[in-house]
């Protein structure tokens, strides 16, 4: 059953018998995928009188949208901070395996470093969305160098900076171009600082506070000059004080501007940060019926992985930044300390960590790794939801061959455990992708037994 | 005519839907001759599409080959606002069934000409071939669709005011604000319904008795226009026993 052709001649696919994430609940509804973007069934019914090309029986399975992780330094021997002549094959490599964790877009990290290296390797990655071979990158985040020494972590002393010449001069000195810059993670105690994170508000960089000794004011300031996020919470800050909370205390901080939102971030591997620091964060801004009740600052929790170059590696000695890590078990330190240097978590472990120590429902599991973010980029009309219109997870671009497809991470649930898998839908020329669609499909059903599939391609 | 009771909302559901799925596969459909099934919206058919589409799920039956007819639809409002008969089909019917959508027909309320867009309808149905089962409600008023007490009865399809009547007791799903129900909506009329070769009206719940009973016990009335069925050759009325608590317990004997 052919769809009408009055708008597009692309092929829907219909996902059938799934739960997906949509208003903040978890509904038994289709979902509807046409060009890489979620249709609206009833209006595709009314308007163009069409119907689906395909339609695949989830099997019950519940189909979120893509991830986001605003904080990820590599993965899989890949280290973004690395100088090197070729960034973009790191970095594509990191982002089609972190597909199999489910995030479909990502913005690579890099840590503290020399202004070399931001020059050399800002201007080869840019933003671009992704597809069934990666997920897309958002822009860089940039930690660092504008940061605490003493709350450093595993930056490198060295390449340590203030900004000496008033601000502006000193950041574009250091990184060269903001054009690929999504975010960047600054002490807001730096003097200067505060213009900084106005210029770069204005040239639509988030801003976010971290590896800093601030007290509440001076973070509350920079959150009046326009911060936004908060890097990993609770660590590389000072701690929660009683009477000078610090940056922790923008949780609920009451001189946060009326309609502004803090995010902040939280590595929810269960080593960064214990359970219940995890939950005293989550229920400064508690989800569910209280949501609206309670009157307060905006405060919405963002997961991240922090995932160093090990994530994905064995055991062993590594190379960060211009540091070396070593992994033992689930832990990676600084060589010869026991500061932690990173994370190599993956995702949907994080995602499945956070909702079993925070108790919280599915729903806000699964927001505060895609929802979330995507406010904070500033990009949730098109990312981190499946309401109609917008992308539907990576999708192929158009290309010669005429090839148009769209890839949707769904997450199987098999007794508690959540498997998670990505596909990408072939045209009709399959060289155009690494799997045709009927390979694609075999895959299910060997993968997911649960899968039934009825299609029945025009 | 027939009057069906059964005991409560559900079974009077299920057996219209049972009577509904039946004539259609009785039929025997195809791409050569479809059986077209005309539709109402509003809480008393509920429970039935639900059924249908139980059927349909279960796979004993399709609606490939079924054209369908609504009665109405209220002028003015956009057509993906929640409470547009477009949505509530949509939402409680057609996303859940086989249905070609070139095939489903409602009322465009927002178009341009709306007289020329209610003629239009009525060459669709001729096109069609006539509607071979007109499914309807009542109103407590005892309107069917929006032919409102005074409609005539031998009216066609066309754009009426509503009365304060309907407009009250649709305020409930505007937020009881009042000056959100609209005012107005195209409606097939008695005729158009009355030419269908046979009639099923689903009245449910004590408040409908009323108008049951004016509709079967008294005389044909443009007042409570559903009483025009009187005079078609195949009418069945399907309601429950708190729609019958107004008729004489005589009726009642006779057709249980």
């Amino acid at each position: 059953m052919p769809s009408n052709k009055s708008v597009s001649d692309a092929p829907i696919i219909q996902f059938t018998n799934c739960r997906i994430l949509r208003e903040h609940k978890l509904q038994r509804e289709d979902l509807w995928v046409r060009d890489g973007k979620i249709l609206d069934p009833e209006k595709l019914f009314f308007d163009e009188k069409g119907y689906a090309d395909c339609r695949l029986d989830c099997g019950g399975a519940i189909v979120a949208p893509g991830f986001i992780d605003v904080q990820i330094n590599g993965g899989y021997g890949v280290d973004f901070s690395q100088p090197c002549e070729d960034v973009s094959t790191g970095v594509s490599l990191v982002a089609k395996k972190i597909l199999e964790h489910g995030v479909t877009s990502f913005c690579p990290t890099l840590v503290t470093s020399p202004p070399a290296v931001y020059h050399q390797v800002l201007p080869q990655v840019n933003i671009h969305n992704g597809g069934p071979d990666g997920a897309g990158v958002l822009g860089f985040h940039l930690e660092g160098p504008f940061i605490s020494s003493e709350k450093r972590g595993a930056h490198p002393e060295r390449f340590l900076r203030t900004f000496q010449s008033g601000g502006t001069d000193d950041l574009m000195e250091t990184y060269g171009s903001l054009d690929n810059v999504a975010m960047v993670t600054l002490a807001p105690e730096l003097p200067h600082s505060q213009s900084v994170v106005s210029t770069l508000r204005q040239k639509g960089v988030t801003v976010s506070l971290g590896h800093s000794v601030a007290n509440l004011s001076q973070a509350e300031d920079a959150v009046r000059h326009g911060a936004s996020f908060i890097t990993h919470l609770f660590n590389a800050m000072l701690p929660f004080h009683h009477r000078d909370p610090g940056i922790v205390g923008l949780l609920t901080s009451d001189q946060i501007p009326a309609g502004r939102t803090v995010f902040y971030g939280m590595i929810a591997d269960g080593i960064h940060t214990n359970p219940a620091a995890l939950r005293i964060a989550h229920r400064a801004h508690p989800s569910g019926p209280f949501r609206d009740v309670l009157s307060g600052p905006e405060t919405w929790l963002v997961l991240v992985t922090d995932a160093i170059m090990a994530m994905g590696l064995p055991p062993g000695r590594h190379t960060l930044g211009q540091q070396v890590v070593q992994i033992q078990g689930l832990h990676a330190y600084v060589a010869g300390t026991k500061t932690l240097s990173g994370s190599i978590a993956t995702m949907d472990m994080c995602v499945r960590h956070f909702k079993q120590a925070a108790g919280c429902s599915v729903e806000d599991a699964l927001e505060a790794a895609a929802l979330h973010p995507a406010r904070l980029l500033g990009i949730s009309h098109r990312k981190g939801s499946l309401q109609y219109g917008a992308d539907a997870g990576p999708f192929l671009p158009l290309d010669g061959s005429g090839g148009s497809g769209a890839a949707l991470t769904v997450f199987v649930s098999v007794s508690q455990t959540w498997f998670c898998w990505t596909t990408g839908f072939g045209s009709e020329q399959p060289t155009s992708l690494e799997r045709s669609p009927e390979e694609t499909m075999m895959m299910i059903i060997r993968l997911f037994p649960r899968f039934r599939i009825c299609c029945e391609m025009a | 005519m027939r009057l069906v009771i059964l005991d409560d909302y559900d079974l009077a559901s299920e057996w219209a839907a049972k009577y509904i799925r039946n004539r259609i596969v009785e039929f025997k459909p195809s791409a050569d001759r479809y059986f077209t099934l005309g539709l109402p919206t509003g809480s008393t058919p509920y429970g039935c599409y639900q059924k249908l589409i139980e059927f349909h799920r279960s796979g004993d039956l399709s609606f490939k080959y079924v054209k369908t007819f609504n009665m109405d639809e209220y002028v003015g409002l956009p057509r993906a606002h929640p409470e547009s008969y477009h949505s509530y089909m949509w939402n409680n019917f057609f996303k859940h069934i086989d249905i070609d959508p070139a095939n489903a027909h409602i009322l465009d309320g927002n178009a341009e000409d709306l007289e020329a867009e209610c003629n239009a309808y009525e060459q669709e149905i001729a096109a069609a071939g006539g509607i071979k089962l007109f499914v309807g409600g009542i109103g407590p008023d005892g309107h069917i669709a929006f032919n409102e007490p005074g409609s005539s009865l031998v009216s066609r399809t066309r754009v009426k005011t509503l009365a304060k009547d309907t407009i009250v007791a649709n305020a409930r799903f505007f937020g009881n604000d009042l000056s959100k129900v609209p005012t107005m909506a195209l409606t097939v009329g008695v005729g158009t319904v009355m030419d269908a070769k046979e009639v099923m009206i689903l009245i449910t719940g004590a408040h409908k008795a009323f108008a049951l009973y004016k509709a079967i016990e008294e005389g044909v009335n443009h007042m409570w226009t559903v009483s025009a069925f009187q005079q078609h050759p195949h009418t069945i009325f399907v309601c429950d026993e708190d729609a019958t608590l107004e008729l004489r317990v005589k009726t009642v004997k006779y057709f249980k």
